[in-house]
């Protein structure tokens, strides 16, 4: 069978989609892939997988999304600019697309010297808003970068990221607009915590008309303790994590945190749901893919649409 | 100007160390403008060679010399009646600085001092900031006189990333995020629209071109 983006036809018939986030292995183990893919089947409609996230080095996320395609999942393949140049992101592109991939992330990347190759030399010959618009230019012109005509183009849904939390705070509407305007079709937003504050942004970019350009998902990481919600706030640049969250999570005893912290992300997402212009949600359950099945249930996201 | 530091004593005892008669040269320009190669610097480093030899019983001779110009040849050119007498040259020159001595005097061996930094500012004394990348393609008024190629660590062309914190970049938060910098002051003077348009991919070929670069002007050949 010809595989489609299911996520790209979740979304397009209306429904509330759901994406959760699966880390590669260091190391070469397609089993891992495997068993952390099933995980999440039935559960979510499309599986992102990251590309080397923080810069760690970590099992290719485009040899995992093709493990993933094998387990008849629909992978989201994530591709960052730091360490390919246009010629590799354009060849991995077409890669993605023969392999039956459907879905592209594209992003610029942690920096490197954040992961354990900080010697390393960043690339960044292209930004992820170039990349974006070249990605859209393969597939709807089935051309590259230069104007060369592609024998066959790429079959890809678009997506990008947003961070409505990272500064300046102001103009962070006006980039998603810019990302929308390149060409993405999706956006999977950082983890929001701030559900006031992220509505406020959603107004914004309402009244900018951007929710109609693109299908946003929110952005969702179930905090697994007090220690894993300090850190990340104080060490995450452009994460909101309200003291309010934190104090919650202090409020019970530390065997019950994560039980708590589940808690948090299903009252997210459903909060996330009746704000208008929010079509989706993405889990980020880092390292922990086997709380997802518990969040879309207890979000009652279940069952996931036939498409 | 070109920014250097000098290299660390043991590195550059290290590299000496199979020579008795080193010569070394310092540049008065820009080593010198960021107090890393000038004439004071060499006589600094000159006293620290003569001193730790000495300490440790080593014999060794140390001539100084600073030229107004370690990459041009006129300049240079003031060494050839010394280089004979001496083993080995030290020099306190930029990379660019290192390469025009090799090339003028093929037969000594000339060991670098400095390790050559960056293109830089003078921002207050002692500190120098980098921020431009010669990348043949200026484009400086489009993003506000402020560099993202050179200032922000991904060198992003179309906005900030999403680690903005408190106006710092999240890869060293002693440092002002670019686009920060960027959109502020385009803010200011209302012509934020001017981001509005996707930025198209670079042209490197400005900068990386076949390999090094090279300018050639007839009207200053002669």
């Amino acid at each position: 069978m010809k595989p489609e983006s299911r996520l790209r036809k979740v979304l397009t018939a209306g429904q509330f989609a759901v994406t959760a986030e699966c880390g590669p292995p260091k190391g070469a183990d397609p089993e891992a892939v495997r068993r952390k893919g099933n995980l999440l089947k039935g559960f979510v409609d499309s599986v992102n997988v990251t590309d080397n996230q923080t810069g760690v080095v970590r099992l290719s996320s485009l040899a995992s999304c093709a493990i993933l395609r094998e387990e008849d999942l629909d992978p989201v393949l994530q591709m960052v600019t730091r360490d390919r140049n246009r010629i590799a992101l354009q060849s991995d592109v077409l890669g993605a697309s023969a392999l039956g991939i459907r879905n592209i992330l594209c992003l610029s990347g942690d920096h490197q010297s954040f992961g354990n190759q900080p010697e390393a030399k960043g690339v960044f010959d292209i930004d992820s808003t170039q990349f974006i618009r070249l990605v859209r230019q393969m597939r709807d012109e089935g051309t590259i970068l230069g104007g060369d005509k592609l024998t066959l183009p790429p079959e890809l849904f678009i997506g990008a990221v947003e961070n409505p939390f990272a500064d300046p705070r102001s103009y962070r509407a006006r980039r998603l607009e810019k990302k929308a305007s390149a060409g993405a079709e999706f956006i999977q937003t950082q983890c929001i915590y701030n559900l006031p504050y992220f509505k406020e942004w959603m107004k914004e970019v309402r009244d900018l008309g951007v929710d109609t350009k693109v299908f946003i998902l929110g952005g969702v990481t179930p905090l697994k303790s007090v220690k894993m919600a300090e850190y990340m706030a104080k060490n995450v640049a452009g994460m909101d994590i309200p003291a309010e969250i934190i104090d919650r999570l202090k409020g019970v005893p530390s065997g019950e945190q994560k039980k708590e912290g589940l808690k948090i992300c299903i009252e997210t997402i459903r909060e996330l749901r009746e704000v208008e212009g929010v079509r989706g949600v993405h889990i980020m359950a880092i390292e922990w893919e086997e709380a997802v099945a518990q969040i879309v249930e207890g979000a009652q996201l279940l069952p996931r649409p036939a498409v | 100007m070109i920014t250097a530091e000098r290299k660390p004593l043991p590195e550059i005892k290290e590299s000496i160390s199979p020579y008795k008669k080193i010569l070394i040269v310092g540049c008065g320009t820009c080593v010198a403008e960021c107090a890393s190669g000038g004439e004071k610097e060499v006589a600094l480093l000159a006293s620290a060679l003569r001193m730790d030899a000495k300490k440790e019983g080593r014999d060794i001779e140390v001539r100084e010399i600073t030229l107004d110009r370690q990459c041009v040849y006129e300049f240079i050119d003031q060494l050839t009646a010394l280089v004979d007498q001496y083993d080995a040259i030290l020099s306190l020159g930029c990379g660019a600085g290192v390469q025009a001595v090799a090339e003028v005097f093929p037969k000594i061996h000339i060991i670098p001092a400095l390790n050559t930094t960056f293109l830089a500012q003078t921002k207050e004394a002692g500190l120098w900031l980098e921020n431009c990348r010669g990348c043949g393609d200026c484009k400086l008024d489009y993003f506000a006189d402020v560099c993202p190629i050179t200032r922000c660590a991904k060198g992003l062309f179309n906005g900030p990333c999403g680690g903005s914190k408190g106006g710092n970049c999240e890869v060293d938060p002693e440092t002002p995020c670019a686009w920060h910098l960027i959109v502020t002051r385009l803010e200011e003077s209302g012509r934020l629209g001017k981001l509005a348009p996707v930025y198209p991919p670079a042209n490197w070929s400005k900068k990386e071109g076949k390999g090094p670069r090279k300018i050639v002007r007839e009207d200053q050949r002669h």
